[in-house]
C-alpha cells in the first residue's frame, strides 16, 4: 500500500502546529484523556500505560516523539489508538480532526530540506486547500528503540 | 477451498502429535520387541496417516506411509521381528513423513523431496520373502479408542484461550469493583447477587486456568527419540526413564521449558554418561541412565533430570573459566563448590574436548538458566564426581496469574513477585532493624547478617516521598539476596501478568503490567532485573566512593566542619571556613520587614532565614521559633545572611567521606563524619534561595574571575562556595579541555586547578596556558590533596595550597591577582571565623 494512493483514508489529528494522517484502516480507535501509570526508567516519549479494557497499551507522547515543546499541562491530550502486529500502542496528540479523503494527485514526498530525523517520520505530504497533511509513518514513529538505546 | 483447508489444518495437527507418539512408541518397541499392543498401536497411527493422505491426494505420503505400514503389518502378525536397522529404517520412514506435512503445512504441496529411494528401500525391506506373501491386508482396525476421546474433547485454538483468560481477567476486575461498591451499600439483594458472582467468577477463573494447562508429558514425549539418536550417535547406551509425565503446566510454561529442557537431556546423554568401556572401568553398568522426574511442590513444579554419568569436574570447570578470562585465579581459589558448579552457567564456556554436533560448542548453559529465570524458574545444580549430576528446575506453574505484593515507592505502585519474596522488615525509628553503611553502601542487619540494601525509589529514580514509614523487602535472585526499600507495603494480591509492548522492551526492571481493582495499572517489577540494576548502582556507587575517596582525601587534613540540626535533618555540616560567626539572639529579636525576618545586628540589618524553609519547603513549620533561636551568620557586614537552626551540635575536625552527590535542594550530598551520615549544606544554593542578587550586590561587572578546574563535583561545590561568598565569580571546569575553553571566553584573573586534574594533572594545564599569549599571564594556583604535595608542587607552579585550607588558599588567589595587572580584587580582608566562634 502505498500512501499516495488515491483513496486512501486518513484519520487526522493535530499536534502542536502541525496537522497529521494516518490510514485509517490502522487506527482502532480515538479516546479521551486516560488516566497513565507512568514507567519509572522509559524513554521519556513512551507516556505511560492505560487500561483499555483489560488490554495493557504503552502510550507515546508525539509532542516528544516529535521533538515539540511539552503540551500545557491543562490541555488533556487525545488517545488515538493504533493498531501494530504486537497489539495497540497509543498516540498522545492534540486534538483529533476528520477522516478525510484527499485527493492522491495532491501527494508530495517529503522535501529534501526535511531534517532526516523528521523526513522519516512521514511518508509525505497531501496539499490540501487551507494546510498541509502530513501522513505518518506509523512504524517509523512507533519504533522508539533509539530512544531506549540512548539512555543508557 | 477454505473447507479443504480446515481438514488439511486438522490433519496436519492430528499427524504431528501422532508421530511423535510414534517416535516414542517405536523406541519403547526396541526394548520391548513382542508387545503386541505396543505394534498394533504403532500400526493403526501410520494406517490412520495413510487413509487421511489418501483422503486429500497427498500421493506421495500415501506411498510412504502404505510401504511403512506393510512393514509394521508384518511385524504385528509376527512374521518378523524388530531390529536395530529395521527400526531405524522405519524412524526414517517416519521423518519422511513428517518432512512433507511440514512441506504441507508450509507450502500447500509435498514439497520437491524425492522419496522413491526410500520407498524402494522399505518395499525390499523383506525382499526374500515377497514373493511367498504381498503386504497383508490392512484389516480395517477395530473402532479405534481414540474414537471415544473425540466425543469428549474438542481441539480449540490457544489464541481463543488466550482470549477467554483475558476476559476472565476483565470479569474478576469487574467482580472488585462490584464487591466494593457493594461494601459501601446495605442492599440486601445486591449483597446476596455479588457472593454469588464472587463465587461464579472464582470457579471460572481456576476453570479456564486449567483449559490452559497441559501435561509436560507433551514435551517429554520428544526426548526418547533425542536420546536414542544422540546414544546412537555417541556410540553410548543410555536408558531414559520418565515419572510424573502427567503433571500439569501452563501451556505458555509448557512452550518456554521445551528448548531448555531438550539442551538439559542432550547434556546428560552427551557430556554427563560416559562411553560403555569408561563405565565398566568405573564398575558401572555399561548402560548409562537418564531420569526425568517431575512432581508439584508448593504451587511450583520441580523438574529434575539426572544421569549416572561422569558429573561434572568443578576443578576442570575452573580450568577452563580460568583460560578463557572468564573468572581470576582469586576469585577460584574463593569458590565454593556450588559456585564452582554453577560456572557451567558461564557463556562460552565447554568442558567438551572436542566440538561435535550435539555438544561442545559453549553455547546452552547460559541460555538455558536465562530461559528458565524469564518465567520465574529457578535451575539448580547438584553434582558428584564420576557418580551423576541432578539439574532441579523449579517452575511455576503458571505466568497468567500469580501472587504478588503490592507496593509504594515515590508515590507509584509496583507489583513484586511473591515467588521472589523472602520476609518483610520494617524500619520503625526505635525498633532493631535500622539501615546502616558500611563505606558508603547501604546495608541492614538480618539475623546477624549483612543484608546489602537497595532503594527502589533510587533503582527507579523516582522522587522520594519524605520519610513515610519504611519497610525493606528481602527479595531473591538468583543466588543473590537482597532489600529493598519500599516507602509501602500494601497487600498481596492475585495478579494477572501482562506483557509490555515492544517500546519498553529493554527495560529489564519490569516483569510485565497488570490491572489493579481501581482499574488502573500497575508495573511488576522484575526481581533479577532489580537486583542487576541496583548492583550497576554498586558500580556507581563504587564510582562516586572512589570520587568521594578523593574527596575524602582532598578535605581531609584539617576540614573543620559545623554540626547542626534542622527540622528532620539531624545532622548537617557546613565547612566552618564560610561561616562568619554563630550566634544566639532571643525571639523578640526577630522582626519582620519585607515578608522575611531580619534581626537588627551590628548595626545593621541581618536577613535571617529558617533553614527548613529551604530544605523542606512543603512542611510548614517555620512557626516554632526556639527562644533563643541560634543562627549561623554567613558572611557579615550589610551583606551577611543569618540561618536559623535548631541546634549547634559540634565542631569536628576530621577526614570527611562523602558518599554521594544528593539532589535536594540545598543540600551537597551527604557523607560520613565521626562514623555518622551527615548531609552536606549547599550554602550557595540556601543563600540564593533567599535573595539571587545577594552574591553578587554591588559587584556585579568588577567581580574577579576565578576559574576552577576540579573532577570532584563535590570539591567543586564546596571550594565554589567558599570563593563566592568571598566575593568571586567563578567558573568551573571538571578538566583540563574544559578549562582551557572557558579560559579563552572568560579570561579569569586567577585559575584553580587540581593537581590530578584530567587528563594529564595541572602542570599539563599550566603549560597549555603559557603556549596561549593571551593566557599566559594568568597565574595558577595547584589544588594539592595533602601539606607535602602542596609544597612539593609550589615551585613548578604559581602557587600551590592544600584544598582544605581555604583561607591560604584565599589569601593566594588575592596576593596573585593583585599581582597581575587584572582588576583589582575586592578589598575585603579574608577573614578566619573559626577563630571568632563567639558562641
Amino acid at each position: 500500500m502505498t500512501a499516495s494512493g488515491f483513496g486512501t483514508q486518513f484519520s487526522t489529528f493535530s499536534v502542536g502546529e502541525q496537522f497529521f494522517g494516518i490510514d485509517v484502516l490502522r487506527v482502532q480507535e480515538v479516546l479521551r484523556y486516560q488516566e497513565m501509570t507512568r514507567i519509572p526508567l522509559a524513554p521519556a516519549v513512551t507516556a505511560g500505560l492505560i487500561n483499555l479494557r483489560g488490554q495493557i497499551v504503552t502510550t507515546i507522547d508525539m509532542r516528544r516523539r516529535l521533538g515539540l515543546v511539552e503540551r500545557p499541562p491543562e490541555q488533556a491530550p487525545m488517545n488515538m489508538v493504533v493498531r501494530t502486529d504486537e497489539g495497540p500502542v497509543s498516540l498522545l496528540v492534540d486534538e483529533i480532526g476528520d477522516v478525510l479523503q484527499p485527493d492522491g494527485g495532491a501527494f508530495e514526498p517529503p522535501p529534501d530540506s526535511l531534517p532526516q530525523s523528521m523526513r522519516e517520520l512521514i511518508h509525505g505530504v497531501y496539499k490540501l486547500k487551507d494546510r498541509l497533511l502530513l501522513v505518518l509513518n506509523s512504524e517509523k514513529v512507533l519504533d522508539v528503540s533509539e530512544f531506549l538505546q540512548s539512555r543508557e | 477451498m477454505p473447507e479443504q483447508q480446515e481438514i488439511v489444518r486438522e490433519f496436519l495437527l492430528e499427524s504431528n502429535e501422532n508421530l511423535d507418539r510414534l517416535d516414542q512408541d517405536i523406541v519403547e518397541l526396541e526394548r520391548r520387541p513382542d508387545d503386541k499392543n505396543l505394534i498394533a498401536g504403532i500400526f493403526r497411527t501410520v494406517h490412520t496417516i495413510k487413509g487421511t493422505c489418501g483422503f486429500l491426494g497427498f500421493g506421495r505420503l500415501e506411498r510412504v506411509a502404505h510401504q511403512l505400514e506393510n512393514i509394521l503389518s508384518r511385524l504385528r502378525s509376527g512374521d518378523r521381528q524388530l531390529t536395530p536397522e529395521l527400526a531405524a529404517l522405519v524412524l526414517r520412514g517416519i521423518d519422511s513423513i513428517r518432512e512433507i506435512l511440514t512441506a504441507i503445512e508450509s507450502t500447500g504441496t509435498e514439497g520437491s523431496g524425492d522419496y522413491d529411494e526410500l520407498i524402494h528401500i522399505l518395499e525390499t525391506a523383506f525382499s526374500e520373502e515377497k514373493a511367498v506373501r504381498q503386504a497383508g491386508p490392512a484389516p480395517r482396525s477395530e473402532p479405534e479408542k481414540n474414537g471415544s476421546a473425540a466425543e469428549t474433547a474438542i481441539r480449540v485454538d490457544v489464541v481463543l484461550l488466550d482470549k477467554l483468560m483475558n476476559l476472565v481477567g476483565e470479569l474478576v476486575l469487574a467482580r472488585n469493583q462490584v464487591l466494593q461498591f457493594n461494601m459501601q451499600n446495605e442492599d440486601g439483594v445486591l449483597n446476596a447477587t455479588s457472593q454469588r458472582l464472587d463465587l461464579i467468577t472464582t470457579e471460572l477463573q481456576e476453570s479456564v486456568m486449567k483449559t490452559r494447562m497441559q501435561p509436560i508429558g507433551v514435551v517429554w514425549n520428544k526426548l526418547p527419540r533425542l536420546v536414542r539418536d544422540v546414544a546412537y550417535s555417541c556410540g553410548k547406551q543410555i536408558e531414559l526413564e520418565m515419572e510424573g509425565s502427567e503433571t500439569e503446566l501452563d501451556k505458555t510454561i509448557i512452550e518456554a521449558i521445551k528448548d531448555p529442557l531438550t539442551h538439559l537431556v542432550r547434556n546428560c546423554c552427551s557430556h554427563g554418561i560416559e562411553t560403555p568401556t569408561e563405565r565398566v572401568r568405573r564398575g558401572k553398568t555399561p548402560a548409562g541412565t537418564v531420569s526425568l522426574r517431575a512432581y508439584h511442590e508448593g504451587g511450583q513444579v520441580n523438574i529434575e533430570i539426572s544421569d549416572d554419568g561422569g558429573g561434572i569436574d568443578v576443578a576442570l570447570l575452573k580450568q577452563k573459566a580460568l583460560e578463557k578470562g572468564l573468572i581470576k585465579a582469586e576469585q577460584a581459589e574463593r569458590m565454593t563448590e556450588r559456585e564452582g558448579l554453577h560456572l557451567i552457567f558461564l557463556a562460552g564456556l565447554s568442558t567438551a574436548r572436542a566440538v561435535t554436533n550435539v555438544c561442545g560448542r559453549g553455547v546452552g548453559m547460559d541460555v538455558v538458566r536465562s530461559n528458565i529465570e524469564r518465567i520465574g524458574g529457578v535451575v539448580e545444580v547438584l553434582s558428584r564426581l564420576t557418580a551423576g549430576t541432578t539439574i532441579k528446575l523449579k517452575i511455576p506453574l503458571t505466568l497468567a496469574i500469580i501472587p504478588g505484593l503490592v507496593v509504594t515507592s515515590g508515590g507509584e505502585r509496583f507489583v513484586i513477585p511473591q515467588a521472589s519474596l523472602l520476609e518483610l522488615i520494617r524500619l520503625d525509628g526505635d525498633t532493631a532493624a535500622k539501615i546502616e553503611y558500611v563505606h558508603g553502601t547501604p546495608v541492614c542487619r538480618r539475623r546477624g547478617k549483612l543484608l546489602p540494601i537497595a532503594f527502589l525509589n533510587e533503582v527507579l529514580k523516582l522522587r522520594s516521598h519524605g520519610e513515610a514509614a519504611r519497610n525493606i523487602v528481602v527479595l531473591q535472585a538468583e543466588d543473590h539476596q537482597f532489600g529493598l526499600v519500599v516507602d509501602g507495603i500494601k497487600d498481596t494480591q492475585e495478579i494477572v501478568v501482562k506483557p509490555l509492548g515492544k517500546q519498553l522492551k529493554g527495560l529489564a526492571v519490569y516483569a510485565g503490567a497488570t490491572i489493579m481493582g481501581d482499574g488502573r495499572v500497575a508495573l511488576i517489577l522484575d526481581v533479577p532485573g532489580i537486583g542487576e540494576k541496583a548492583a550497576v548502582m554498586d558500580n556507581h556507587r563504587e564510582q562516586s566512593r572512589n570520587e568521594t575517596q578523593t574527596a575524602a582525601q582532598t578535605l581531609a587534613d584539617c576540614e573543620r566542619l559545623l554540626l547542626f540540626r534542622a527540622g528532620t535533618f539531624t545532622r548537617v555540616a557546613v565547612p566552618l571556613a564560610v561561616v562568619a560567626r554563630l550566634e544566639e539572639f532571643p525571639r523578640s529579636a526577630l522582626e519582620r520587614a519585607g515578608g522575611r525576618y531580619v534581626v537588627q545586628y551590628r548595626g545593621g540589618i541581618l536577613p535571617v532565614l529558617a533553614l527548613s524553609s529551604v530544605l523542606e519547603p512543603d512542611t510548614p513549620g517555620e512557626g516554632q521559633v526556639l527562644d533563643p533561636v541560634p543562627v549561623i551568620v554567613f558572611a557579615d557586614g550589610a551583606r551577611g545572611l543569618g540561618v536559623m537552626v535548631d541546634e549547634i551540635v559540634d565542631i569536628v575536625e576530621e577526614p570527611v567521606q562523602v558518599r554521594e552527590r544528593g539532589d535536594r535542594h540545598g543540600l551537597l550530598g551527604s557523607g560520613i563524619v565521626g562514623k555518622l551520615v551527615t548531609d552536606f549544606l549547599d550554602v550557595r544554593a540556601v543563600i540564593e534561595s533567599t535573595s539571587r542578587t545577594w552574591l553578587h550586590q554591588g559587584r556585579t561587572g568588577d567581580a574577579p574571575a576565578v576559574l576552577l578546574a576540579e573532577p570532584s563535583p563535590f570539591v567543586r561545590g564546596v571550594l565554589r562556595c567558599e570563593l563566592e561568598i568571598s566575593g568571586y565569580r567563578v567558573i568551573e571546569a571538571a578538566s583540563a579541555a574544559e578549562a582551557m575553553e572557558r579560559l579563552r571566553k572568560h579570561k579569569p584573573a586567577v585559575v584553580l586547578a587540581a593537581l590530578d586534574l584530567p587528563p594529564q594533572g595541572c602542570a599539563a594545564l599550566h603549560d597549555e596556558m603559557r603556549r596561549d599569549p593571551d593566557l599566559a599571564v594568568i597565574p595558577t594556583v595547584g589544588l594539592a590533596a595533602s601539606r607535602e604535595e602542596a609544597e612539593r608542587q609550589r615551585g613548578t607552579l604559581d602557587d600551590c595550597q592544600m584544598k582544605a585550607d581555604c583561607s591560604a588558599m584565599l589569601a593566594s588567589i588575592q596576593r596573585l591577582a593583585a599581582a597581575v595587572a587584572h582588576p583589582a580584587p575586592v578589598e575585603r580582608p579574608v577573614e578566619r571565623p573559626a577563630e571568632r566562634k563567639d558562641v
